[in-house]
């Protein structure tokens, strides 16, 4: 009885625990850790669609940041954290900061009002430096867990990370849907990218293998609410 | 017809060879000579091509042409472009040509440009052009972005357009207008020669060759104000009627499916008694089953060979020169043998399935017997018992002669920014000269200077209303008020991409060696290519599953590297995957309208197969038959579950708009629907709720449930999020330039492409709706993949003519759409709904 309410509690997609901190998969594809009262967003690539513009000339349209902070804003407003946390890759590129718009920048200024906002460095804005607010840690650690943009194997118990951009692929009577997700195993967490142009890397991919040996759950991100996924029911692409 | 127009040297040719000369090919020949254009309709077998070149090769023969006039220097430049919508084709006319040139001696050099032709050919082909070039319209538009184009083309005198019927209805039609817009430019006294099928507007074609709207507007000698200026129209007259039939087979028919299977051995016995047979299908999986199906009875093993456009090129090239050398008894073909290539020897034709449309028939019937005066032989062959009406309404119009090939189109925008780039590479630009250029081409005559404004905004910055890229503008405007492409890359970038034809996403089928030892087991990367399957079929396969592909039952490994992994099934396996599908054309408006009037008119029965006229006869005792404007309507509870179906008869692609729309409705009417199925008929909605029940308390459910308003709110948000949207609005990009097909020197799948349009389409549909390419995503939907134009048509045409029957069980017109459940994709599921399927799925494991 007391295992199939625990059960019930965790498919329901939305509450984790990761070396006895409580965690909150919000369905936004942000993290929230409530005792703490701190968020955590990764690989949100700011100016993406400008980077594209300026390396080969390609114009995306050119509204993803913006799009990307109104998510974000969104998680903010419902949740008020006291610390946000951008997991790495918050940048697309190192000069992404120079390209945005004055409005977009603002907006970040607003989000940053009144809390503690931590920048943790990624591989694509390892040296993103002044004019975009907020501190700059490699890694930082909130109670039991630490919180670190690439994924380490062998890492202790408790990382939370990005970097992968985890997708997952379910396949039923001929339809498919792929969805960005989390992905756990009870002893560390890999969080979906953000940003709205971030792509992603189906979890079936021999990246996630060497993180997970002994298996997983994604928790992929629905319209309504998150659901929790058997490896087993997950496909390739 | 004065006989002098044909030079002697070429009367004498006909004549060696027993021919005389066509009144057509006369008068085509006495028109271009005069100077004008020219639209030149004709059946199969009555010597058009020869006909489209005759005037070129006569003006080459004569003495003196081009000798020491031309630039003075004793070059000649070129004189005549063909543009032919295949590659195959421009390689096997150039093979034609050879018998008049080289029969008379003429002075005349043929050559082709396709994407085959080898880098060194290329450029010398511009520094010294031959008289005549071969070509598509695509390497057409590439040679005009050239910056030589306009030496190359100075000289031209003729443009031949071949298969022009095809060519029109599409964006490849599009792109070669603008071609030929900047033709006329580029070349004054340009004639234009259209080739063409019987088409239902001819009236369309002869404004597509010669100029349109100018500014100032045309002279009153041009036709006078008002008056749109036309090609003249010259007309292949006789040829032998059809000889054609419905195949009976002297069985009941199955009410749905569309393999015929019943009919494989009368097929059989037909490939037996001819010499040469064509086995027209309407998709792939069908040719393939056709194939498999004619193979299991070939007790005599006749060379029987199979044609479709995923097999690999180099087993396409082997079955056609197979069937130019006389080698085959039949071929099991789709629509890539309904154009062009000229391979005599065919003396029957049959085409299985329903027959879609009047003038698609009629094409597919002239490939047999390239003979002119003798009657081509073919028959129908219906796969189930509604495809008999439409074989019967098809026999009609083929009697009659009725054409219904589509309307002309409206250009698209994203071409247009294609071709605007292009002609930036070419040369600096002028924007109002390239305005009335553009405004000449027919497709594009109703542009106006606001629309092409924004397609130039976005060709240099994306035409965002955030303008954060003005400074990597791709085209810049000089202090002289030219645009000018940037630099030599984006250039570069433009010739990556030219085209209008986006692959849906394939991947390729490999024969997998097994690992010895280990079965099940295959290693990726090796064994044979196959051909490519398209992406959409293949995520429906799991490991295990049989299916048929290359004319063998294959068993499907998994996926490697985006590669299909697949061994030979055992023999005697049957194929488990049905690789039977509907047509992929939809029903043309055409024929709905005649099936439905023969539905209507039980005087017509009479010249309908006996069982069908039970099966009508047994649906007007059920329930009722429709008038020939109505719509019925049935509901009627079954096995649990209520069901809602409708008989419009506007194709499969209208019907899945209507089920998709109708589906919201009756989820906001708290009805609780589960999904529906289409057919080309109709549509079968079901659900938890008894509707029934809700039509009989408010009796104006149903006419509401069908009105027109379901166009507006309710497209619109079906729209947003739409995979077949996506779709659409991914071409657009590709096509416009907004993604690349591929970048300099990095090949990028299409499954990268697919993900990030998905994203680009959601982010720019919330932050600017009205943007150029989701404007031409969504003129894209109106008659392509979503059919809106003709679901509005529709619902006007029903507007108070809609019949209701509340029934205790299922109807027999009814049994027919029902039997698409399960057989065909069922719409309507949300992705939530899959996902928690699959979340329970985990919950069982946990709990077991």
């Amino acid at each position: 009885m007391a295992q199939s309410q625990r059960l019930e509690k965790t498919v329901k997609g939305t509450d984790l625990s990761l070396a006895g901190e409580a965690l909150s998969l919000d369905r936004s594809g942000a993290l929230w850790l409530p005792e703490h009262r701190t968020l955590v967003v990764s690989d949100l690539h700011l100016e993406k669609g400008s980077a594209y513009a300026a390396r080969s000339g390609q114009f995306l349209p050119p509204y993803d940041t913006r799009e990307t902070l109104a998510q974000l804003h969104e998680a903010v407003q419902r949740l008020d954290p006291a610390c946000v946390v951008a997991l790495g890759d918050s940048f697309h590129d190192a000069r992404g900061p120079e390209r945005m718009e004055p409005g977009d920048r603002a907006l970040v200024a607003a989000l940053q009002e009144g809390r503690d906002w931590v920048w943790i460095a990624g591989n694509h804005d390892a040296a993103v430096s002044e004019g975009v607010g907020g501190r700059y840690c490699e890694t930082v650690s909130v109670g039991g867990l630490t919180l670190r943009h690439e994924p380490l194997a062998g890492a202790e118990a408790g990382e939370v990370a990005g970097h992968l951009h985890p997708c997952g692929k379910v396949s039923m009577r001929g339809r498919s849907v792929r969805r960005r997700c989390f992905v756990s195993d009870g002893h560390r967490l890999v969080m979906p990218a953000f940003g709205a142009y971030a792509g992603g890397l189906n979890v079936r991919d021999t990246a996630f293998e060497p993180l997970f040996p002994k298996g997983f759950t994604a928790y992929l991100l629905g319209d309504g609410r998150v659901f929790a996924i058997g490896k087993s029911m997950l496909g390739r692409d | 017809m004065p006989p002098s127009d044909l030079p002697p040297r070429f009367a004498d040719w006909f004549s060696e060879r027993g021919w005389q000369p066509r009144p057509h090919q006369l008068e085509l020949l006495a028109t271009v000579r005069a100077g004008r254009s020219a639209l030149l309709v004709a059946p199969t077998g009555a010597g058009k091509t020869l006909a489209g070149f005759l005037p070129s090769l006569v003006e080459l023969s004569e003495a003196g042409r081009g000798k020491g006039q031309d630039k003075g220097q004793g070059k000649r430049g070129l004189h005549t472009l063909y543009v032919s919508p295949l590659k195959a084709l421009a390689v096997d006319i150039a093979r034609n040509l050879d018998a008049p040139i080289a029969g008379m001696s003429l002075p005349v050099t043929v050559e082709t440009r396709t994407g085959d032709t080898p880098a060194h050919k290329r450029t010398r082909q511009i520094a010294r052009p031959p008289d005549i070039l071969l070509t598509t319209p695509e390497q057409l538009s590439l040679l005009l972005a050239h910056r030589e184009a306009e030496a190359f083309f100075a000289g031209l005198r003729t443009v031949v357009l071949d298969e022009l019927h095809a060519l029109v209805t599409s964006k490849r039609g599009d792109l070669l207008a603008l071609a030929l817009a900047r033709l006329r430019r580029l070349a004054p006294g340009l004639r234009s020669i259209g080739l063409s099928a019987t088409v239902r507007e001819p009236d369309e074609l002869r404004k597509y060759l010669v100029a349109q709207r100018q500014s100032p507007p045309p002279s009153a000698g041009e036709g006078g104000v008002g008056a749109p200026a036309m090609a003249d129209l010259v007309v292949a007259t006789g040829g032998a009627k059809a000889d054609l039939h419905m195949l009976d087979i002297g069985r009941t028919l199955p009410l749905a499916g569309h393999t015929a299977k019943h009919a494989m051995p009368a097929i059989y016995d037909l490939i037996r008694s001819h010499r040469t047979v064509l086995v027209f299908v309407n998709t792939r999986l069908q040719a393939e089953y056709t194939f498999q199906e004619l193979w299991r009875l070939n007790d005599d093993t006749l060379p029987i060979a199979l044609h479709h456009g995923s097999l690999d090129a180099s087993q396409r090239r082997r079955v056609e020169a197979a069937m130019a050398a006389g080698q085959l008894r039949a071929i099991v073909c789709t629509a890539t043998l309904d154009l062009g290539i000229d391979w005599g020897d065919v003396d029957l034709v049959v085409n299985v399935g329903a027959p879609k449309g009047a003038s698609r028939i009629m094409q597919r019937i002239g490939r047999a017997n390239h003979r002119m005066d003798e009657p081509s032989k073919a028959y129908l062959v219906p796969g189930n018992r509604f495809e008999m009406l439409e074989c019967r309404a098809a026999l009609d119009a083929v009697e009659e002669a009725a054409q219904d090939t589509p309307d002309a189109r409206i250009g698209a925008p994203d071409v247009l920014a294609q071709h605007v780039l292009g002609m930036a590479c070419a040369d600096a630009f002028d924007p109002l000269d390239l305005y009335d250029e553009i405004v000449s081409a027919a497709p594009y005559a109703g542009l106006s200077w606001e629309d092409f404004e924004a397609v130039v905004d976005y060709v240099a910055t994306g035409g965002y209303a955030l303008r954060a890229y003005e400074r990597f503008a791709k085209i810049l405007k000089g202090a002289d008020g030219k645009w000018r492409v940037r630099d030599a890359r984006v250039a570069q970038q433009y010739r990556m991409n030219v085209g209008t034809i986006v692959e849906s996403t394939h991947v390729k089928v490999r024969l997998a060696r097994q690992l010895r030892g280990k079965p099940g087991t295959v290693l990726p990367k090796t064994g044979r290519v196959l051909g490519e399957i398209e992406e959409d079929f293949c995520e429906t396969l799991t490991p295990g599953d049989t299916f048929l592909f290359a004319g063998e039952v294959l068993r499907f490994e998994g996926l490697a590297e985006d590669e299909c992994m697949a061994t030979r099934a055992g023999p005697g396996t049957d194929p488990a995957i049905p690789s039977y599908a509907g047509s992929k054309f939809p029903l043309s408006t055409f024929l709905a309208a005649r099936v439905r009037a023969i539905i209507a008119d039980p005087f017509e029965w009479d010249r309908l197969p006996p069982q069908l006229a039970t099966y009508l006869a047994q649906q007007r005792r059920h329930s009722i038959l429709p008038g020939e404007r109505d719509l019925l309507v049935e509901t009627f509870p079954r096995a649990g579950r209520f069901y809602l179906t409708a008989f419009p008869f506007e194709g499969r692609l209208a019907h899945q708009t209507l089920g998709m729309l109708l589906t919201r409705r009756l989820e906001r009417a708290r009805l609780r629907p589960l999904g529906f199925a289409a057919n080309d008929y109709g549509i079968a909605i079901w659900m938890t709720k008894d509707v029934s029940e809700r039509i009989a308390l408010s009796p104006d459910f149903v006419e509401a449930l069908f009105d027109e308003d379901m166009l507006g709110d309710d497209l619109e948000a079906w729209l947003d999020e739409s995979a077949m949207m996506k779709r659409t609005f991914r071409q657009c990009a590709v096509i416009a330039g907004l993604i690349e097909r591929r970048f300099p020197g990095q090949k990028k799948t299409g499954r990268q492409v697919t993900i990030s349009t998905d994203l680009i389409y959601d982010v720019l549909r919330r932050h600017q709706p009205d943007h150029l390419l989701l404007r031409a995503a969504r003129q894209d939907a109106a008659t392509g993949l979503l059919d809106v134009t003709r679901l509005g048509m529709m619902l006007r045409r029903i507007r108070g003519r809609i019949i209701h029957r509340s029934l205790d069980r299922v109807s027999p017109l009814s049994v027919s759409v029902m039997l698409e459940i399960g057989r065909e994709r069922v719409y309507g599921e949300g992705a939530d709904d899959i996902l928690a399927e699959a979340e329970a799925a985990l919950l069982e494991e946990a709990l077991g």
